[in-house]
């Protein structure tokens, strides 16, 4: 975990992706990005910071990040905030960017058995709907608008 | 026919009329037997005031229309339920504590709802009943109401071990799009809310149950596939073999639990 610089390259599948690295169109066009020292994304998904405004309603959104779900937000105007997971106010004061991107990408690189999804993520998941099937829960524009938004809560 | 639901209550030994609230670390009584929780504990304390009353509880509806089919022939073999069990209070008195079993020729695991329709088409000459359809639902609650109060004991050991094992292989794995397992929710987060809903330790004691969101009678099964569509999984069809293990894996972690058909739930 604490190797220093690990590589994902994300496709469809690894054995698809490797076998086929010289073939243009892959099947999912995930964003490759670097995992530094097993804890944090210090780069953007999208090579642009996001909008904290469009993160804070994403974050809110059911269909997308649907956070208060499982955590309380600083959104007084929802109702019956999750919690499943930590608080999220001040979380910006606890984590740099890059640890928040990697929580929102794949949390589980940094606990293993968590409950929070991978909102970056299509392999390794098993009997997925058929309409959500090699699809992200969250586009890299979407976890850039909400790492921005998170960024805010300080 | 009500007062003998009551009776039925009653010497099952469970509390009537609860009135205390959520919030309070109350005695639970037959709901709490160790640290294992009924889903009753979880509910509203008006949701649970509608359980506690016969004359309240709406799966009765179903019930009612079940115990008159009991009795009703049906099928080329002319016979009904009764026509071999005679009285259920005393025929199916302790089924829903023991199911689901080994199959006659120990091919697979039949739950309530499958020995019925089992019984339908090959003693009955019947058609078997679809599933949530209200014959099928209400029936199994009338069978299951006949072990009221009786705590919840399965066999897991000898030739159903492989099937308890499946079962339980399917409450650890993570599935769906939000890659979660049963026990994310159920072992890991009981007495958390996920938005606003109380999260249960899921138990299976209680159905089917009646549920106000459904504002219907419904299945363990479909409790199921709700569960699975949740977190974006692709659904098992009812009574398929993996939901079956499933069941009898959640009645073995609920063991001692009373059963509690039907229940009412949020
Ligand atoms: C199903 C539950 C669930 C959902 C949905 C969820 N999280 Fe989490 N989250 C958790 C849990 C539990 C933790 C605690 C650490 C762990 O278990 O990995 C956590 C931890 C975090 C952390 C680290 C905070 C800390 O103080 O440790 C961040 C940041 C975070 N979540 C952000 C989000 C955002 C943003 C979303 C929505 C896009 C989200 N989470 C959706 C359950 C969830
Ligand atoms: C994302 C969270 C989540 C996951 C994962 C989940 N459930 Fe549930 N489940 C719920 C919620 C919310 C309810 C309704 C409140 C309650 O009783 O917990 C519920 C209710 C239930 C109930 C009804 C309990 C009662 O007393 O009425 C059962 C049984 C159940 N779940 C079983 C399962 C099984 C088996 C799985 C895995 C196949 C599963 N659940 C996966 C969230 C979840």
């Amino acid at each position: 975990m604490l190797r220093a610089l690990a590589v994902l390259a994300v496709g469809a599948t690894f054995s698809v992706a490797l076998s086929a690295a010289t073939i243009a169109a892959e099947p999912a066009k995930l964003v490759k990005y670097e995992i530094k020292d097993g804890n944090s994304i210090p780069k953007s998904l999208t090579g642009k910071p996001g909008d904290a405004k469009k993160g804070r309603e994403a974050a809110i959104h059911r269909k997308k990040g649907n956070c208060l779900a499982c955590h309380t937000l600083p959104i007084p105007e929802q109702s019956f905030h999750g919690d499943v997971g930590p608080d999220l106010k001040g979380v910006a004061d606890r984590y740099s960017e890059g640890e928040i991107r990697l929580r929102l990408v794949n949390s589980k690189v940094v606990n293993e058995d968590t409950i929070m999804p991978a909102f970056y993520k299509t392999d390794g998941l098993n009997r997925v709907m058929k309409k959500f099937k090699g699809k992200t829960i969250l586009s890299a524009q979407d976890v850039e608008d909400i790492v921005a938004y998170l960024m805010t809560l300080k | 026919m009500r007062k003998l639901y009551i009776a039925s209550l009653l010497i099952g030994g469970m509390a009537l009329g609860s009135t205390a609230s959520q919030a309070e670390d109350k005695d639970w009584g037959a709901y709490k037997v160790g640290d294992k929780l009924s889903g009753y504990t979880y509910a509203t304390k008006e949701t649970r005031a509608i359980q506690d009353d016969d004359f309240e509880n709406p799966a009765q509806i179903w019930v009612d229309q079940a115990e008159g089919n009991w009795s009703s022939v049906e099928g080329e073999a002319g016979k009904s339920c009764e026509s071999c069990h005679n009285a259920a209070s005393d025929s199916m008195k302790g089924v829903a504590t023991r199911y689901p079993v080994l199959n006659k020729n120990k091919a697979a695991m039949v739950n309530v709802e499958q020995q019925i329709n089992f019984c339908r088409t090959s003693q009955m000459k019947a058609k078997a009943w679809k599933w949530e359809s209200a014959e099928l639902l209400g029936m199994t609650a009338f069978v299951k109401l006949q072990s009221r109060g009786m705590p919840v004991n399965v066999k897991i050991d000898g030739p159903v071990t492989p099937y308890y094992e499946k079962g339980k292989a399917f409450y650890y794995e993570r599935r769906g799009q939000l890659d979660m397992a049963c026990k994310h929710c159920h072992e890991d987060n009981p007495g958390k809310y996920a938005r606003a809903n109380l999260l249960s330790q899921g138990q299976s004691n209680g159905f089917p149950t009646y549920r106000l969101k459904w504002q219907k009678i419904g299945s363990l099964h479909r409790r199921f596939r709700g569960c699975n569509k949740n977190i974006r999984a692709q659904p098992f069809a009812y009574g398929a073999p993996e939901y079956v293990n499933l069941e009898l894996y959640l009645n073995s972690r609920g063991q001692g639990l009373p059963v509690e058909t039907p229940s009412v739930r949020n």
